[in-house]
């Protein structure tokens, strides 16, 4: 048997107050003082470890602490003094586009490493914007395709970066030139530079051992290499350096280590490809393309170029187009980008890589079906840390959270996790949509179902033209 | 009676002594509705009432308060706790009975209470639950007086935006009892028994293992006093089940845990779960926890260990292979009915006309916003489309094909009331599967907790034996009972508005919805 790619995972519990959704409200005035007290029959006994946390008290938000929600003391009460609330702490965690649900299972996952499972059917609205405005799909009895899932160990989650041509040249019977070098990375998705405003000191050092223990690779700003620390030889192969279009090139010693290395767009993209080739001929270099206005006709005209082997295409942390009085979704870009290639019959040569707006597990499966080969992760990563994007940090200020002193164990291990939950979920949904490879995922939009189209092929049939859009 | 009717055929097919051994006789369950209140001490109501100090004890609220919120008990000086839950709030204003404005002391203030913030979500709101729970109290759908708006959810798609076009007059004068709700299951003239249910839906699988006996036998209950179907889910055939042989599914799911000759012979409709809408591709999961030794003994397994059901049917990878399936389960017991349960992936159409073609009687289809008792969020939210379309799109194709009325389209999958059911209908299915209704009706506040350590807190979904014996059989089955009272009521109520004097002639009545996201011009006005 090969070996299977394995995340070793440990529980990794938070270093703050927990914030649950709901918590109850006690008023305590009054209460008979019964001796039947429903907290003590509490089924997940939350009031005895609340009280227990409290003595140790460190946050008054402990207040508000892990209630399941279950009604059950607020309605067998004697008195009838308890009462549950939302807990506002809750409400204001993340912002519009991250909601306080993702906040929470991005929480649950960083400390379990396992798939967020829950009871009862979904709870949320019919559809939304965003990632919300697709299903995937799954293969049932008559689908004369499906691969079969006979065991999820036998789904692969590996991806290629790099060229791939569609044509091999031979003369005389012996391949002409070299085949352009390919990163095999396990799984699709490799770890971005965190957004500005949100660049800790302290957390590329972390990602470095992240990127080393999950098999993937990490983006690091060169301008922030020195805060990698010493010692990297061993972990080279997992690092990418990010240059700007127009900083020095890294010392060659350094770049021959490397697997893959980014550079901005920019002027001489051709000449800057051949300069960091010659020094090391099997790095595979990505062009960071921002997806604004331009996005859409840049990256087809990199794409066509014979030298770019990879676009990473990055729209805001919300997945929104960039610069853009009505943003577009990257989804819809995406979509829109992948399907241009593949008119053109060029998509399977250059690698897309895309970052913006991948929250949760779900939509990492949902941009590889919207054409992306892999994505690129930071906020998440970051939330994994117990962030809760108050967004302190971006005016210089304290982190709330505290994750400027996080120790390296807990750091690397909530974010370890977090990939390893990741990781799972998207083979879960794989194995139900029928799928062995990931690679076969890409742009598989027969294995999604959109909204818009099937709200149209629906209730537009029936219902006639669609109101506001 | 269908009832003795089947014992008599299963005789005469002479059965194998070893199942003839196993039937026992069957209970009848009369439709009797009367008041089953809630369960707790303090019911959550929408309304709550505040008393002040400025109370001087003179009794005036109770005495003008119809509903009898107020309680003073004789030989008491103080009030006791108000029952909140019968309170109409500010419906009561001009009633000319509204204890805030008679109070002399002005010591009364009304509030809607700040717990609906928690209560309920996107699909199943606060008023919905509370709506259940009235229903599954008294057995008839709440009086408007209460202001709950518990004909759809707040998902804004779907169920939750579609609404019916009644005629400003009925254009038939019909009595309540002129109205059919009943349902043919068996539509392909096959020499089969033509099984016909009293309402057109019926309850959803549920495991020995994922809900409590209690539960189950309720369900059980409320199946036999209307006429009607619950199912075994897949965790075996419960001995308590036996009585109620007769209107039970039993399930054959891909771990085919607890199946055997025996209980495909004793009953009349057996399903195939292909696939749960919650979870659709995955197979089934019932978490280690909830494997206690009775729940190990009947699936024949080993206590504290995970089960997994697998997906799909390893034997099942075409058409032809579910037509195999389909015969050994019709050769094991000729009598029986066969439903193929399916989820709603985007060739649903095919599976659909396939099952019919492989000799199914039911095609159920189970849509992706359905209920668990747990699967992965991840999977629940994204995998497959919701029941909607489904509907739509296989009424359609079934009768392009020429064949929608050879077999019975059943669909579940998020129905939570009367008007989903209606609505569902009139898109193009026959009837319906309902199941986390039901659970609502028992005093589930849908916290989503059923996977967790011991189960359900509210002990519906847990088999812990301290947790299920949060409420006992007869309290269990005339909420159920009641609750399915109140919506065939409701759904009466929706054909005679309609001037329908059978559900089987809302089926595909399209033209009678409109969608509030959409112009509902052109051919609709015709």
């Amino acid at each position: 048997m090969p070996d299977k790619y394995h995340i070793k995972t440990r529980p990794v519990p938070p270093r703050r107050p927990r914030i649950g959704r709901c918590g109850v409200v006690d008023w305590r005035e009054d209460c008979a003082g019964c001796h039947n007290c429903v907290k003590r029959a509490c089924v997940f006994d939350r009031y005895r470890e609340e009280a227990a946390y409290i003595r140790d008290l460190r946050e008054m938000d402990a207040l508000f602490f892990q209630c399941m929600g279950c009604f059950s003391c607020v309605q067998q009460c004697t008195k009838g003094l308890l009462s549950l609330a939302l807990n506002p702490v809750y409400e204001r965690l993340g912002n519009g586009y991250w909601t306080p649900q993702m906040i929470e299972t991005t929480w649950t996952q960083a400390e379990t490493a396992r798939i967020p499972v829950s009871g009862a059917g979904y709870r949320g609205p019919f559809s939304g914007p965003g990632f919300d405005s697709m299903w995937t799909d799954m293969s049932e009895i008559v689908r004369p395709t499906r691969d079969g899932i006979h065991g999820r160990e036998y789904i692969s989650t590996a991806v290629d970066i790099g060229r791939k041509p569609s044509l091999l040249q031979f003369e005389s019977n012996k391949l002409e030139g070299r085949l352009p070098p390919l990163v095999d990375i396990p799984i699709p998705m490799v770890i971005d530079m965190m957004p500005q405003g949100y660049r800790l000191p302290n957390l590329p050092p972390i990602f470095k051992v992240v990127a080393a223990q999950t098999g993937t690779i990490a983006i690091v700003d060169f301008n922030d290499w020195d805060l990698l620390g010493n010692d990297l030889e061993q972990y080279l192969p997992g690092l990418a350096a990010y240059i700007g279009p127009s900083a020095a090139l890294p010392a060659a010693a350094l770049l021959r280590k490397m697997r893959l290395v980014e550079i901005g767009d920019g002027a001489g993209l051709e000449q800057r490809i051949a300069e960091l080739k010659a020094i090391n001929p099997a790095i595979v270099v990505a062009v960071r393309i921002d997806l604004d206005a331009h996005g859409f006709e840049r990256s087809i005209e990199l794409a066509g170029k014979p030298y770019i082997e990879a676009l990473h295409l990055v729209a805001d942390i919300n997945g929104n187009e960039l610069n853009a009085g009505s943003p577009r979704f990257v989804k819809d870009m995406l979509r829109q980008i992948h399907t241009s290639l593949v008119q053109r019959g060029i998509r399977n040569e250059v690698t897309l890589i895309v970052s913006g707006g991948v929250a949760l597990a779900e939509h990492m499966a949902k941009q590889i079906i919207c054409g992306a080969d892999l994505v690129s992760v930071n906020l998440p990563l970051l939330i994994a840390l117990e962030c809760t994007l108050c967004r302190q940090c971006n005016d210089g200020k304290a982190c709330r959270a505290g994750i400027g002193e996080i120790d390296t164990d807990y750091g690397v291990g909530r974010m370890t996790n977090l990939i390893a939950a990741w990781h799972d979920q998207l083979i879960e949904v794989m194995g139900a949509m029928g799928i062995r490879d990931v690679r076969r995922l890409r742009g598989e939009a027969g294995r999604a179902l959109f909204f818009e189209e099937i709200e149209e092929a629906t209730f537009g049939k029936l219902f006639g033209a669609r109101r506001n859009g | 009676m269908a009832n003795s009717l089947v014992q008599e055929e299963m005789a005469e097919q002479d059965l194998p002594q070893s199942t003839l051994e196993t039937l026992v006789p069957q209970v009848e369950v009369r439709r009797v509705i009367k008041p089953a209140p809630p369960r707790y001490r303090n019911e959550i109501a929408k309304y709550i009432i505040r008393r002040s100090d400025a109370c001087k004890l003179c009794g005036k609220c109770a005495e003008v308060c119809p509903q009898g919120v107020h309680v003073l008990k004789g030989g008491y000086k103080y009030f006791a706790a108000p029952r909140q839950n019968v309170c109409i709030g500010p419906a009561c204003k001009d009633s000319g009975h509204y204890c805030v404005d008679l109070c002399p002391n002005g010591a009364l203030k009304m509030v809607e209470n700040p717990m609906m913030k928690v209560l309920g979500d996107h699909r199943w709101t606060s008023d919905l639950i509370l709506a259940t729970w009235k229903m599954a109290e008294t057995g008839a759908p709440p009086s408007p007086e209460y202001g709950y708006q518990y004909e759809c959810g707040n998902s804004g798609g779907g169920f939750d935006r579609l609404r019916f076009r009644f005629p400003a007059v009925p254009p038939v004068d019909l009595s309540p009892d002129e109205i059919d709700t009943s349902l043919e299951l068996n539509r392909r003239g096959d020499g089969r028994p033509q099984i016909k249910i009293d309402v057109p839906w019926y309850g959803g699988g549920m495991s020995f293992g994922s809900v409590s006996n209690v539960t189950q036998l309720s369900k059980a209950q409320a199946a036999v006093a209307f006429n009607t179907f619950t199912c075994t889910g897949e965790g075996g055939y419960m001995e308590r089940l036996r009585p109620y042989d007769e209107h039970t599914i039993t399930q054959v799911a891909t771990g085919l845990f607890g199946v055997r000759e025996e209980t495909i012979q004793r009953v009349r409709i057996v399903e195939f779960k292909y696939a749960q809408g919650a979870k659709p591709g995955l197979g089934g999961h019932l978490l280690a926890d909830k494997v206690t030794p009775a729940v190990a003994k009947m699936r024949e397994t080993v206590t504290g260990i995970s089960l997994f059901s697998p997906f799909p049917f390893h034997s099942v990878y075409s058409i032809e292979d579910h037509k195999k399936h389909m015969d050994w389960i019709k050769h094991i017991n000729r009598h029986a009915l066969v439903s193929a349960k399916v989820s709603t992936p985007a060739d649903v159409d095919m599976v659909a006309v396939g099952s019919y073609s492989a000799g199914a009687h039911i095609v159920h289809m189970d849509g992706g916003y359905g209920g668990t008792g747990a699967a992965p969020d991840i999977a629940k939210k994204n995998i497959a489309m919701p029941i909607e379309y489904a509907i739509v799109k296989v009424h359609d194709f079934l009768t392009r094909e020429g064949v929608r009325d050879k077999i019975t389209l059943i669909v579940s999958g998020g129905l939570r009331s009367a008007h989903d059911i209606a609505k569902a209908i009139a898109l193009g299915a026959d009837g319906v599967v309902v199941g986390t209704g039901e659970l609502v009706a028992l005093g589930c506040v849908r916290c989503a907790r059923c996977e967790s350590g011991r189960g359900c807190p509210r002990g519906i979904a847990t088999t812990d034996p301290d947790l299920q014996g949060q409420f006992n059989v007869e309290w269990g089955s005339q909420r159920v009972i009641n609750l399915y009272n109140a919506w065939r009521i409701e759904l009466v109520d929706i054909l005679r508005r309609l001037g329908m004097r059978s559900v089987s002639e809302l089926r595909g009545r399209t033209d009678l919805l409109m969608h509030l996201d959409y112009g509902n011009d052109a051919e609709q006005a015709q």
